[in-house]
C-alpha cells in the first residue's frame, strides 16, 4: 500500500462540499476519455453534450422545464435519506401521480374552473404519497425492507401505468395508440412566458424546496427525522417515534414525487403516455446524494442532472451517441461521489509501503 | 390440466429460474461474508450486453459467456475498491453500482438492440429427458441450465463442507475475531463479491444469450433485485435459494398457466406477479424481526476496517 488512509478524527466541512465538485471533475475526465476511445473529438462532445443545449434562451428554459420533476422528486428523497430510509420509489411515485391526476383529468376535459386543475394536481400528490405511504406501511407494520419494497413498487407502477394507457384510459378517438385523450386547458399548467415550455409547476418547486429547507433546517420534526439518521437507538431513547417518522418521511417523498409526476402530465405532455418519465425518480438518487441531502445543493445538481438530459438528447441528434450517455455519466457521477467522499472522514497519505506489508505478512502467518 | 402442460410448465419454471439462481448464489456467498451489494442487477445488465457482443461479433457464445463473467467481476470489483477499501456505505455503493451498470449497459449495447442471434439451443439428454412430468425439466436444457445445476452443487458444498465455507462465515459473523484469528478479513470479502459479480455477469449472459437471444436495454426487469429478496427468502441457507429461484420462475410464467388452462388476463397485469409475490414473500418473512436477525449474517452490510 503506497497510499494509506489516516481518520480525520471528525469530519472536514471543506470535502464535504469539494466531493461533489470532484465527482463532477472527475466525470468530465472520464468521459472525455470514453469518447476519445471511441473515435469523437472529447472537447467537441461536452461542448455537444453541455454548453450547446444553453446557448439560447429556449435551451435554458428547457433546462427548466427538465430539472423540475427532477429537483421535486429528489427534494422528497433528500427527507427520506436523511431519516436513513432508503426510498428507490421515486420513479414509481411519480408514475403513479401521473396516472392518477391523469385519470381524473380525462374525467373532466369539459371543466372549465380552475378547479379542473387544483383537482388534477392533488390526485397526483396523494396517489404519490398513498404509493410512497405503501411502502411506510410495509415496513412499519412488517418489518419489510424499504430498499425491496420501493423498487418492488416502482416495476408494478410502471406496469399499472401501461395496463390503463393500454385499456381504461386510452383515447377511443385516438387510432389505438396508447394514449389518453389530451387535456382539457383548464386542467393543464399554464405556460408562463410565450417562447418556452416553462410552466407553473415552477411555482410548485419553488414552494416545495423552501417548505423543505424549513422542515429539514428549522423544525423539530425536521430534526426528529435527522436524529432517526444518525442513530435509531438514540431517537428511541429520546422518545421519538420511529414509525410515525417512517410514514412521515416517505408520504412526503411520495408526494412530492407524485407532483412531479401529475407536472408532467398537465405540464409539457398534457396527455398520460407510457413513456411519463424517462427515468428522472432513479436520477433523483444521484441527485439529492449528490446535492449532499440538502435542498439547496439539490437544486444546482437537479440542473447539473437536467443539462445532462438535455446534453444526452442534443448529443444523439448532433453526433449519433446514443442518448444513455445520461445514464452513464449519472452512474459515473454518483459512484466517484462516493469514492471521493471517503476524503470527508479521512486524510490520505503517502507512504513507504514498507513496515504495513511486513506487519500484514507477519499477521497472515501468525494465521497458518 | 394435462400432462404435457405440466411437463412444460415445469420446463419452463427451471429456465425462468436459473438466472435469479445464479445471482442469488453469487449475492448469498458475497452476503455470507458480511457484504450487502446491491449492484447486482447492474453487474447483470453489464454481463447480459458484453455477453451479447462479444458473442455477436466473435460467433463464439462460450467466449461471450466468459467475457459477460469477467464484466461481472469487474463491475463487482469497482464496488469493492469504494465500498470495502474506501469503507463507503454499502447500500449507496451498490445502489450507484446498479445506475452505473444500467447507463453503461445501455450505452453500451445501443447499437445492438434488436440485432438476431441464435443462442444456446437446448440438449436433450436421451432415456432421461423421456421421463414423464421431470425429464424436460432436468434433462431437456440448455447448457448454461446444466451449469447452473453444477454451480448449485458447487456453492453448497463449499458454504457446507470446507473450510472456505468456514472462512467465508467467520468473516461475516464476526469480522473482529475473524481477523484476531489471523484470517484476511478484507481480502476474503473481496473475493466473495468477486465471485458474486462473476455469478452475476453470468446470469446476464444466460439472459441474453440462451433465455431470449438479444439485447434489450434493462433485459433483466428487476431479477437483480428479485434476487436480492429470494436471499432474504431463503433465509441465507443454501437449498432454499433453489427452491425460491424455481418458485419466483413459477411466478414469472403463470401467463403460461393462465394460456393453458384458458383465462385471459391482461399480460400487463400478468407481469406484475412476480414484482408483487416478492413483496408478499418479504412480508411474510420479515414479520417476526428477531427470526430474521438470527438468520442474517451478523456483521452484514456493516463497514469494517482493521485495527480501528
Amino acid at each position: 500500500m503506497l497510499l494509506s488512509l489516516e481518520p480525520r478524527g471528525q469530519q472536514s466541512r471543506a470535502m464535504l462540499w469539494l466531493s461533489p465538485v470532484l465527482a463532477a471533475v472527475l466525470t468530465l475526465i472520464s468521459g472525455s476519455l470514453l469518447f476519445l476511445a471511441l473515435g469523437h473529438d472529447p472537447l467537441e462532445t461536452l461542448h455537444t453534450l453541455l454548453i450547446a443545449p444553453l446557448s439560447d434562451w429556449y435551451g435554458v428554459s428547457e433546462l427548466l422545464v427538465k430539472a423540475l420533476p427532477i429537483l421535486l422528486c429528489a427534494l422528497g428523497l433528500a427527507v427520506a435519506y436523511q431519516a436513513r430510509i432508503w426510498n428507490i420509489g421515486a420513479e414509481g411515485q411519480l408514475l403513479i401521480g401521473a396516472l392518477a391526476g391523469s385519470a381524473v383529468a380525462v374525467n373532466i376535459i369539459d371543466w372549465e374552473s380552475q378547479w379542473a386543475l387544483a383537482l388534477v394536481i392533488i390526485s397526483g400528490i396523494v396517489a404519490g404519497a398513498a404509493w410512497g405511504g405503501l411502502t411506510a406501511w410495509l415496513r412499519t407494520q412488517f418489518n419489510a425492507n424499504e430498499i425491496l419494497t420501493s423498487i418492488m413498487l416502482n416495476y408494478i407502477a410502471l406496469n399499472l401505468l401501461l395496463f390503463f394507457v393500454h385499456g381504461a384510459l386510452k383515447d377511443p378517438a385516438g387510432y389505438n395508440f396508447p394514449e389518453s385523450a389530451m387535456f382539457g386547458d383548464a386542467s393543464r399548467l399554464p405556460v408562463l412566458s410565450e417562447d418556452g415550455r416553462v410552466h407553473a409547476g415552477l411555482y410548485f418547486a419553488l414552494l416545495a424546496l423552501v417548505a423543505v429547507w424549513v422542515l429539514l433546517h428549522k423544525s423539530f420534526l425536521g430534526f426528529q427525522v435527522k436524529v432517526l439518521g444518525l442513530d435509531r437507538r438514540a431517537a428511541g431513547f429520546v422518545g421519538f417515534r420511529e414509525k410515525r417518522l417512517v410514514w412521515f418521511a416517505l408520504l412526503v417523498s411520495g408526494g412530492l414525487a407524485g407532483l412531479a409526476g401529475v407536472g408532467e402530465v398537465a405540464g409539457p405532455i398534457g396527455q398520460l403516455v407510457p413513456q411519463v418519465s424517462p427515468g428522472y425518480g432513479y436520477a433523483a438518487i444521484t441527485v439529492a446524494f449528490l446535492g449532499r441531502l440538502n435542498p439547496i445543493g439539490i437544486v444546482f445538481s437537479s440542473l447539473l442532472m437536467a443539462l445532462l438530459y438535455l446534453g444526452g438528447e442534443n448529443a444523439q441528434m448532433n453526433m449519433n451517441l446514443p442518448q444513455a450517455i445520461t445514464q452513464l455519466f449519472q452512474g459515473m457521477m454518483l459512484f466517484f461521489l462516493l469514492a471521493c467522499d471517503v476524503l470527508i472522514m479521512y486524510r490520505p497519505r503517502l507512504k513507504a509501503g514498507l513496515f504495513k506489508r511486513s506487519s500484514a505478512a507477519v499477521s497472515n502467518e501468525a494465521a497458518v | 390440466m394435462d400432462i404435457d402442460l405440466l411437463t412444460n410448465i415445469f420446463y419452463a419454471m427451471v429456465r425462468t429460474g436459473t438466472p435469479l439462481l445464479l445471482v442469488a448464489l453469487g449475492e448469498l456467498v458475497c452476503e455470507k461474508s458480511g457484504v450487502l451489494n446491491l449492484g447486482q442487477e447492474g453487474m447483470m445488465l453489464f454481463g447480459a450486453v458484453i455477453g451479447f457482443i462479444v458473442a455477436f461479433s466473435t460467433g463464439s457464445l462460450w467466449l461471450g459467456v466468459l467475457l459477460a463473467i469477467a464484466a461481472g467481476m469487474l463491475l463487482s470489483l469497482l464496488f469493492a475498491i469504494v465500498a470495502l477499501g474506501f469503507n463507503a456505505n454499502q447500500v449507496a455503493t451498490g445502489l450507484a453500482l446498479t445506475i452505473f451498470g444500467v447507463g453503461l449497459s445501455t450505452f453500451a449495447g445501443a447499437a445492438w438492440v434488436g440485432k438476431p442471434l441464435t443462442g444456446f439451443e437446448p440438449i436433450a439428454l436421451p432415456y432421461l429427458s423421456d421421463i414423464p412430468l421431470i425429464g424436460r425439466m432436468l434433462f431437456a436444457q440448455d447448457l448454461l441450465v446444466y451449469l447452473s445445476f453444477a454451480l448449485f452443487a458447487l456453492v453448497a458444498w463449499v458454504m457446507l463442507k470446507t473450510r472456505i465455507g468456514l472462512i467465508i462465515q467467520a468473516v461475516g459473523e464476526n469480522p473482529d475475531a475473524a481477523s484476531a484469528m489471523g484470517l484476511p478479513v478484507l481480502r476474503v470479502r473481496t473475493l466473495a463479491v468477486m465471485f458474486g459479480g462473476a455469478m452475476a455477469g453470468l446470469a446476464g449472459s444466460y439472459l441474453s444469450l440462451a433465455y431470449t437471444p438479444m439485447w434489450a436495454e434493462n433485459m433483466t426487469a428487476g431479477r437483480g433485485w428479485i434476487a436480492l429478496a429470494l436471499v432474504v427468502f431463503a433465509s441465507w441457507r443454501v437449498f432454499r435459494v433453489l427452491l425460491g429461484a424455481y418458485l419466483f420462475g413459477l411466478a414469472s410464467i403463470v401467463h403460461l398457466v393462465a394460456q393453458g388452462i384458458g383465462i385471459s388476463v391482461s399480460s400487463n397485469l400478468l407481469a406484475m406477479l412476480p414484482y408483487v409475490a416478492t413483496i408478499v414473500v418479504l412480508v411474510l418473512l420479515s414479520r417476526d424481526a428477531i427470526k430474521t436477525r438470527l438468520f442474517a449474517p451478523v456483521s452484514l452490510g456493516k463497514p469494517w476496517q482493521s485495527g480501528h
